[in-house]
């Protein structure tokens, strides 16, 4: 039975990373029609945001430890950071500490940025193209993102530890009785995840301006007819697509040390939990996400595995394949969307 | 007065035989001189260094790459020579391999076996390298290896830690400096009983590829020889990044320790998810629960930060090693780059110098030569201690290090300690053990 429940909360938790980035791809497939490739390269990006942050906070002067001596026999040079010796030792410490929290404010506008050059200085002139043309140049362009993040932060892994307060675990089965432990940070990742996704949802559906886009979504063509000028929101919807991979990207860095590939790393999966979910549906984005990640999780189960090995490396293509085969348009996917 | 009979034409004909029979023992010379792929004949004389420069072991092939860059500045005379001044062997004289100076081209593995295979063979074909040199994957290894067998050039292998390499997939024309996943498991095991005591149950996690299957057999064995049970081995994806799943239910499963044999990214993720579940803090069995990672790299032991702290591990090589050979390399490399090298870096370096030493050794190019001149060669001074190039395998008999993660580092390199060296003796097994059992080396190939 805790077994059981574990593998419910590793999925709902892998879950959340993928509906984020789903929800981001939906949100561009839905508004402009772009399949979006270089989406998975935000989320990497907005991991490195928090990886910026905290080497800033990091900035540190240098003196020279004679007591202590390098790997050459030369003195040591010791590192303080600068904000330890503007804000005293306590104080610099935690701010540090708290380095990927305070990245999402970080983070945000530089997403919004990076979407809207990205989507105003190149994929703009792809709207009229095959989508075998929007996915060769955003793919393109995911490969010349994560090379540049790689020339200036390298190949290796860069550790980015969630704050001291919340790492460790939590006996969350305590309430009903039973002894499941499990990650504090994960727990809040899975909540960070639940806000933002209500958050975009409650914007869609409680403003005009989410009224709009959802109108433009639906046709495009009556809404421009009205005279809104439905493109300059489109654009504003991929600056928060892209914000949206990029929160999710600075969350996930606790959870596993960012590297340059990572956004690669989800970028096929998410495509399946979209096709799944259905192309263009942002609730069923969600649900195909958070339902994907519960079925990986049993599918790693060693009763499961022992019973059929290797399932676990391809149980989401294997349901991604019956629902393409039985349902085209995906779980929750419009009427003729990607069915002819 | 006697009479000679000596005419113009006599002389012209004994001299074309004489000439002939004298020139005739160097045609053949020649002849089987040039019987051997990519024979320099110029002044210079190129070797292949194939690391990976893009893909997750960048940073590790960019070390490797430095290493070697290193290793032909010494061979042609420049810098200060590092372990041409420690090794045990005087062959090499600074003046390149041979008489011949060294060049080198680099080819990117990108850690996939394929495009391992084709850049060594562009390096080969194009570029005539004589030697291939690097890595930081069995599957690429073993790759390599067995194209550089059929090219007729001697491979000397980067890091590769599988048994296989220099087991059921040895060549002739192939050697490893690396050690072994055996050799982790012969030195680890007694540290981890004085450790963690002898009444132990491991749950295994592996990578499920070649290098993973022989380093967790390796380990249990030598374990399971020590006392401990195996209470589970789980194969995890080589692409899998969330390891949490697999995790989960070693949280139940009645362990006490978790062995990683997991390498790379797939390490620091492991490592992570496993220390974010809370499993070194837990309490099993009336003891403490453990995390091993049996084979350790700097690199990520930086990748994984402060969660390395108190994991016991192995390595082939470290630059806090004191002996005379580690000491000079350490310092030629971190004079000329600012950084400690890495073991895959150091095993590289190691590595190009014991091609070119042995070469002029041979007093040849030809790999056949060369490898006859590697096959038993006992040698010192390259970091390690006393080392065997054993005839059997090619594969080399040297100390062996058992680190652990420090627990309070002075500065981003300072992440492991050396916990013991242990002795070559203790790291040794038979040509014919099990674990390598099934492959032959063959003949050597010299090529065209």
């Amino acid at each position: 039975m805790d077994a059981f429940l574990l593998q419910i909360l590793n999925g709902l938790d892998k879950g959340s990373a993928y509906a984020l980035i789903a929800l981001g791809l939906t949100l561009i497939f839905g508004t402009l029609g772009v399949v979006n490739f270089a989406h998975g390269a935000l989320f990497m990006i907005g991991a490195f945001c928090a990886v910026t942050l905290s080497k800033l906070l990091n900035l540190s002067f240098i003196v020279e430890d004679p007591t202590q001596k390098d790997f050459l026999g030369n003195p040591l040079k010791v590192k303080t950071p600068y904000i330890e010796s503007w804000f005293g030792p306590e104080v610099g410490s935690v701010i540090i500490d708290w380095s990927v929290p305070l990245a999402i404010l970080f983070a945000i506008p530089i997403m919004v940025a990076i979407g809207f050059i990205m989507e105003r200085g190149l994929i703009k002139h792809f709207y009229k193209r095959p989508h075998a043309d929007q996915i060769l140049v955003t793919f393109g362009l995911a490969i010349v993102l994560q090379e540049i993040v790689k020339y200036f932060y390298g190949a290796n892994p860069i550790p980015t530890p969630a704050p001291e307060a919340l790492s460790g675990v939590a006996n969350i089965g305590a309430v009903i009785g039973l002894d499941i432990v499990y990650p504090v940070w994960r727990i809040v990742y899975f909540c960070f995840a639940a806000l933002i996704i209500g958050s975009v949802f409650a914007f869609l559906q409680f403003t005009t301006f989410g009224m709009v886009v959802r109108a433009g979504m639906a046709d495009r063509e009556t809404v421009g007819l009205l005279g809104i000028n439905i493109d300059r929101r489109f654009t504003i919807m991929f600056g928060i697509a892209a914000a949206v991979a990029g929160l999710a990207g600075v969350m996930y860095t606790p959870i596993n040390s960012p590297n340059y590939h990572m956004g690669m790393d989800f970028l096929v999966l998410s495509f399946v939990v979209v096709v799944v979910g259905g192309m263009g549906s942002l609730p069923g984005a969600v649900l195909a996400g958070f339902l994907l990640g519960i079925l990986e999780s049993f599918a790693s189960m060693n009763e499961v595995k022992n019973w059929l090995p290797g399932i676990d490396q391809i149980i989401i293509y294997i349901v991604a394949i019956i629902i393409l085969l039985t349902r085209p348009r995906g779980l929750m996917g419009r009427k003729g969307v990607m069915e002819d | 007065m006697s009479k000679t009979d000596v005419t113009r034409r006599g002389v012209l004909k004994t001299g074309a035989v004489a000439g002939a029979g004298v020139a005739l023992p160097t045609i053949f010379t020649a002849s089987s001189a040039a019987a051997y792929t990519n024979e320099p004949t110029g002044g210079t004389v190129t070797l292949g260094f194939n690391v990976p420069q893009t893909g997750p072991y960048a940073e590790e092939g960019l070390d490797e790459l430095r290493a070697q860059e290193l290793a032909v500045e010494h061979l042609n005379g420049m810098g200060d020579g590092g372990c041409l001044n420690t090794f045990s062997s005087k062959a090499l004289k600074g003046n390149g391999i041979l008489g011949k100076k060294v060049q080198f081209v680099t080819g990117d593995t990108q850690t996939k076996s394929d495009a391992a295979r084709a850049s060594a063979k562009s390096m080969i074909e194009k570029d005539g390298a004589i030697m291939i040199n690097g890595g930081s994957s069995s599957g690429v290894a073993i790759a390599v290896q067995g194209l550089c067998q059929d090219a007729g050039v001697i491979f000397m292998a980067g890091l590769t830690h599988s048994n296989d390499t220099t087991g059921k997939d040895k060549k002739a024309n192939g050697f490893r400096h690396f050690f072994n996943g055996y050799m982790s498991g012969a030195a680890l095991a007694p540290v981890l009983k004085n450790a963690y005591g002898s009444d132990r149950r491991a749950y295994h996690l592996t990578a499920d590829y070649t290098w993973g299957w022989t380093q967790q057999e390796s380990i249990a064995a030598a374990t399971e020889a020590v006392g401990w049970e195996t209470v589970n081995n789980v194969l995890t994806p080589l692409a899998a990044t969330d390891f949490s799943s697999y995790i989960a239910p070693v949280l139940n499963s009645g362990a006490d320790v978790l062995v990683l044999n997991h390498y790379g990214g797939n390490m620091v993720n492991s490592l992570t998810n496993a220390i974010q579940f809370g499993l070194r803090d837990k309490m099993v069995n009336g003891k403490q629960f453990e995390i091993v990672v049996p084979l350790y790299s700097e690199l990520m032991a930086a990748g994984a930060g402060s969660n390395v702290q108190g994991v016991i591990g192995s390595m082939n090589w470290n630059w806090q090693l004191q002996d005379e050979g580690s000491k000079a390399f350490v310092k030629s490399f971190g004079e000329k780059y600012g950084r400690p090298p890495s073991n895959s870096a150091q095993t590289c370096y190691a590595q190009t110098l014991l091609y070119a030493d042995a070469c002029e050794r041979a007093g040849t190019f030809n790999p056949c030569g060369v490898a006859e001149a590697l096959e038993g060669f006992e040698f010192d001074g390259l970091g390690n201690g006393p080392t065997l190039y054993r005839a059997d395998d090619h594969q080399c008999f040297k100390d062996v290090l058992v680190m652990k993660g420090k627990d309070n580092p002075t500065n981003e390199y300072d992440t492991l300690e050396i916990v013991e060296v242990t002795p070559r003796a203790q790291v040794e097994y038979a040509p014919d053990h099990p674990m390598f059992a099934g492959g032959d080396l063959g003949k050597c190939n010299p090529g065209a």
